[in-house]
């Protein structure tokens, strides 16, 4: 198992446009991806479950995987958080 | 798509349309019946008053000429005279036709000139005004661009679906399974699509010989009027949604939120599209039929997507006031 810490980056936090992102890019991995906030964790791979998070500008984010890809899923969801989804940074 | 150039429509096939009645011409030809495969080549009619008085310079001979009472009127008086040069001269065009409204019958001088050019007279009952309304209407819309296109068109919730995809991906299943939950087909397999005002795309079967009939494999070609009754067809209906059906490719990106809006263009006209991926185990019926009701509502000015992202981040934005004010120094 893998676990990464990451900082929500662009200044609108995660809504619909970056969970689908997160998602898209988490469904092309193997591994169970799943994503923590505040002690709420949810799959990676749901897009609805990924706006529940309500991570806005800021929060701290949990990333785990499990699964034979673990680390490269992990790195990838990461450097997606870090890049800020091509949006406005805060 | 399949070019399609306009064929060519003569002034037969004018007195051979079949128009409903409020669009009937009631044409008949009274003379020059030799001449009834003169081409039409504008949509457009023609007033022959100044040509008839002499005045020949940018005289519109390619179109319909149009008599009405005035030019009728006229027509008398020279004959009275006995003067025929004005007649003469006017057949010494290559017009397509004359066309006497109100029930006026030309002279027999006219009539002569006219069997002599081999040009055909037609009359109607009409009058100038009602004719001339409708004669451009139906000329209007055989002159409208054209394109046929392969795919199902059928009517669901009131909104026109093309649906498209490679053949054997399940157009006609799926329509199938439409027409049974209600819903209306337009056309199979082949459909003709006009640009009607230079805005609305309408779509109708391609022959009237092949009606509503489908090709569903493993049971070959079934009637749907008979099947189904009449309240299962259409016979034409403006295209509003196109949904392009295509077999999962694990590989493509799938729409997952609908905020990006595709569109495809048909015949110069901005259709919104929705890619649906198709997968045993995927009802596709039910996906249209959802897709149909979001495109109503989107018309009525909702839009699921955008809303739902606008509450989105509203909720974001308040979690943010939020933390900034608890990690406040001051507190």
């Amino acid at each position: 198992m893998v676990e990464l810490e990451t900082t929500i980056r662009n200044r609108a936090g995660i809504h619909a446009r970056p969970s689908a992102m997160i998602a898209q890019m988490a469904i092309k991995f193997s591994s169970r991806i799943f994503l923590e906030k505040n002690g709420n964790k949810i799959n990676a791979k749901s897009i609805m479950g990924i706006i529940t998070l309500a991570a806005s500008f800021g929060s701290k984010i949990r990333i785990t995987a499990e699964g034979s890809d673990e680390v490269a899923a992990a790195e990838a969801i990461k450097a997606l958080f870090e890049s800020g989804f091509n949006e406005e940074l805060g | 798509m399949i070019g399609n150039e306009p064929k060519g429509f003569s002034v037969l096939d004018l007195l051979s349309l079949e128009l409903k009645e409020q669009n009937a011409l009631d044409l008949s030809c009274v003379a020059g019946r030799a001449g009834l495969g003169r081409q039409i080549t504008v949509p457009d009619i023609n007033r022959p008053g100044l040509a008839l008085a002499g005045f020949y310079e940018s005289f519109a001979w390619n179109r319909l000429q149009v008599f009405g009472r005035g030019e009728y009127a006229y027509l008398s008086k020279l004959d009275a005279e006995g003067s025929y040069e004005a007649v003469n001269t006017l057949f010494s065009y290559d017009i397509p036709c004359c066309i006497f409204t109100s029930s006026l019958n030309p002279s027999s001088s006219f009539t002569d000139a006219a069997e002599k050019a081999g040009c055909p007279v037609l009359v109607t009952s009409l009058n100038s005004n009602e004719f001339s309304g409708r004669v451009l209407r139906v000329l209007s819309d055989i002159f409208a661009p054209k394109t046929t296109m392969h795919g199902v068109l059928v009517e669901v919730f009131g909104i026109g679906i093309l649906l498209v995809g490679d053949s054997g991906v399940g157009k006609s299943e799926t329509a199938l399974e439409l027409i049974e939950r209600g819903h209306r087909l337009v056309a199979d397999d082949v459909v003709e699509i006009r640009c009607v005002n230079g805005s609305i795309l309408m779509g109708q079967g391609a022959n009237k010989v092949i009606g509503h009939h489908m090709e569903i494999r493993g049971l070959g070609i079934i009637n749907i009027t008979h099947l189904y009754g009449v309240g299962a067809i259409r016979d034409k209906k403006q295209i509003q949604l196109v949904c392009q059906l295509e077999d999962w490719d694990p590989d493509k990106v799938y729409d997952r939120i609908g905020m990006d809006e595709l569109s495809t263009d048909i015949l110069g006209v901005k259709v919104p599209m929705l890619e649906i991926p198709v997968k045993p185990g995927r009802n596709i019926p039910i996906i249209i039929e959802t897709a149909s009701m979001n495109e109503r509502l989107k018309k009525m000015g909702y839009h699921s997507a955008k809303e739902f992202n606008q509450n989105i981040m509203r909720w974001l934005e308040s979690e943010n006031a939020r933390t900034l004010y608890f990690s406040r120094d001051d507190y």
